[in-house]
């Protein structure tokens, strides 16, 4: 140090500490500023959830779509489902001929509901036999099915009063008859449970590798690491598979505790189960994987994962009626990998679902996991460049 | 490709340039390495030269030039080079949550050693680390951190090693180890190119090669660089010092002051210049003046001086 330097000791400042502070808050700012991602994350985060919250989410969803098996055409089963149209809980969207595809469609999650006319209906009512009228309802999912289902009293009175049924006005001419498939207690555990072995792989397993990429950059590693032999494609896979098992293990547990502790039963394959849930962490890992390659640091790394999750637990049917959602909340929940899950371990653990019910969902899992696995390949920079 | 290369050089570049966001941080650059020697490549800090080694090793792509690494394309071959050549990084980058032995079993893996734990645990032997090898990377010292990072590029039994900067930071016992290393690794008929600050590292080199701004200034081996400088030197020892350091600098000659120790180094290009400039203290009571070869720290700080002139 030269000697003017030594001199040169400046007095000491006035409000020293403020100055600091202000130096410091400068200094952040223009930080943050150029970390572009964090800045998006800080505006793109609140509007998000607004938008959200105050559209997608309907608690009470209408629209709902329904299957009916029609065994006799005839005026009053006309009024009937003209009624149940009119209280805007149901839509029906196919007609079948037949109890097997009936069935199947309930299995397979296309309908949420169904409505079958027997044979022989208004005859029945004529003759004051108070038939019965079924309404099926896949209650795995308390929620869609209560408020379309409570809504079914009213019917009655509605199609009467089309069809000028004049009778003892006292009894109602036919009986609905409710029927609350998978679920008929309408509990909401039998629900949530598995759709909590979802929502918890998502978050960890998205975690686990999307800080994978950044920390060895942070750390340094990852100039050894590009300096070696290996390829982009070695370094993902190397990456991915330790943790399938950790996921593997997380999602015996969760589902274990459900079994135990909450009594929600598997009446479906549990190897299937297992299959299709290795399938949901390993794409879950591969999207997580993907993010690592496209941030820049640790921390946004896990702004983009929060990004991925908030949508997942929103947009998937894990928190709201998948089927009550607007149409383009739908179309978003159907790009994320838990949206096939929920329905994939819904579906096995409380409808007992095959793999032929859930092949759609098996395709979109695999589908989504190849194309994340493509961009982590293609990002990967393989240079320092 | 490979014919371009005569089996007796193992670096042979030309031209290579590189800028990062319109700075060019290496310009024109041409360099050969023969095969066996210890090639020294000195430099002020943000010369250029963790940049070169990393378009060596393929971790960079050079803007512009072409060359070889042990024979094979540096833009087209970086797979091939990297099989052979062990790169040690500037900054420590083995994994520090994992033990000395668990890195370097990654590293026997990771280049299809047919039996990584017995590679492991031979190369710990050599590194004198038995005992050691269950400690995590992150805790060993600055030295033995070192030795571990050589272990681990030396691992594959490569045919070149890059080396950035290996000794920066560590004590004089555990440089000198560790160069005695690499004069024992040269003499199995390993290419080291090794990057540094220290002059005695310098001199230790067989060839050293001077880079500053992105210019490779002058090449060849300690006694050629000293005469390429074209440098007149004159060694002063006596009393106040100091006061003779004012009064030269910047006087018509006098290129350079700078004390060592006791006595002060006064260098010059032009040496009628200097030699007319220093007379009147020449004779002074109390001084003694000795013509001397410059040192190599004269002849780079005189390059290093001359490159800010011409390239800032």
């Amino acid at each position: 140090m030269s000697e003017t330097a030594l001199h040169q000791s400046p007095p000491a400042p006035r409000f020293g500490s403020w100055r600091r502070t202000y130096a410091m808050l400068v200094k952040e700012f223009i930080q943050l500023r150029r970390d572009r991602v964090s800045f998006a994350m800080i505006v793109m985060l609140p509007v998000m959830q607004l938008m959200l919250f105050g559209y997608a989410i309907n608690t009470t969803p209408h629209h709902l779509p329904a299957a009916v098996l029609l065994q006799e055409d005839s005026d009053l089963g006309r009024s009937i489902l003209k009624a149940m149209e009119n209280t805007a809980y149901f839509r029906f969207t196919r007609e079948v001929s037949s109890v097997a595809e009936f069935d199947d469609l309930l299995l397979s999650g296309k309908v949420l509901f169904g409505v079958e006319i027997p044979r022989g209906f208004e005859r029945a009512v004529r003759r004051g036999d108070r038939p019965a009228l079924l309404v099926a309802a896949d209650a795995t999912d308390p929620v869609a099915a209560s408020s379309a289902l409570s809504s079914l009293g009213m019917i009655v009175q509605t199609a009467l009063a089309h069809d000028l049924y004049t009778g003892d006005p006292g009894s109602p001419p036919f009986e609905i008859r409710a029927h609350a498939r998978y679920n008929p207690a309408a509990s909401s555990r039998l629900n949530i449970v598995p759709g909590l072995v979802g929502t918890i792989l998502t978050m960890t397993m998205l975690i686990f590798t999307a800080l994978s990429v950044t920390r060895e950059i942070e750390r340094g590693t990852m100039e050894s690491l590009l300096s070696m032999p290996i390829k982009p494609v070695e370094v993902m896979l190397g990456k991915i598979i330790p943790y399938v098992l950790v996921g593997f293990l997380q999602a015996t547990i969760i589902i274990g505790i459900g079994v135990l502790l909450f009594g929600v039963p598997i009446i479906g394959s549990l190897l299937l189960l297992a299959l299709l849930s290795t399938l949901f962490i390993a794409t879950n890992l591969s999207i997580g994987y993907t993010f690592s390659t496209l941030a820049q640091n640790q921390l946004q790394a896990m702004q983009l994962s929060m990004m991925f999750f908030l949508p997942s637990i929103l947009l998937s049917g894990f928190m709201f009626p998948f089927l009550g959602m607007p149409q383009w909340a739908q179309v978003v929940g159907e790009c994320l990998p838990l949206t096939h899950y929920l329905r994939i371990v819904r579906a096995i653990m409380l409808k007992g679902s095959t793999l032929p019910n859930l092949q759609h969902d098996t395709v979109a899992l695999f589908g989504l996991m190849l194309f994340a696995m493509t961009v982590a390949v293609f990002r990967f920079r393989r240079t320092l460049d | 490709m490979t014919a371009a290369a005569p089996a007796e050089i193992a670096i042979d570049v030309k031209g290579l340039s590189k800028s990062f966001d319109g700075r060019e941080v290496v310009h024109d650059l041409s360099m050969q390495v023969r095969r066996g020697s210890i090639y020294g490549f000195l430099g002020p800090n943000g010369s250029g030269k963790t940049t070169t080694i990393r378009m060596l090793c393929g971790l960079l792509t050079p803007d512009s030039g072409e060359g070889t690494c042990l024979g094979f394309d540096i833009r087209r071959d970086a797979d091939k080079i990297k099989r052979r050549v062990g790169y040690m990084t500037q900054r420590f980058s083995l994994y520090q949550d994992l033990s000395v032995r668990e890195n370097l079993e990654f590293v026997a893996r990771l280049y299809g050693m047919p039996n990584p734990q017995a590679a492991a645990r031979d190369m710990v032997q050599r590194l004198g680390l038995s005992g050691r090898e269950r400690q995590l990377a992150g805790e060993l010292s600055g030295g033995w951190k070192q030795r571990l990072a050589l272990g681990a590029c030396t691992l594959p039994n490569p045919q070149l090693l890059l080396l950035d900067e290996p000794t920066a930071g560590v004590d004089p016992k555990a440089r000198r180890d560790f160069w005695n290393e690499i004069h024992a690794l040269a003499g199995e008929g390993l290419t080291v190119l090794v990057s540094t600050h220290y002059m005695d590292e310098a001199e230790r080199c067989h060839e050293i090669a001077y880079i500053a701004y992105g210019h490779l200034l002058a090449h060849g081996t300690v006694s050629e660089v000293i005469a390429q400088s074209a440098l007149t030197t004159y060694t002063v020892s006596g009393d106040d010092l100091r006061a003779l350091s004012t009064d030269l600098s910047g006087k018509p000659g006098v290129d350079m002051v700078a004390p060592f120790g006791t006595s002060l180094h006064v260098s010059g290009r032009d040496a009628k210049a200097l030699d007319e400039t220093i007379a009147p203290w020449r004779d002074k009571a109390g001084l003694q003046w000795q013509h001397a070869a410059p040192s190599l720290e004269d002849v780079f700080i005189d390059l290093m001086n001359r490159s800010r002139d011409n390239f800032q």
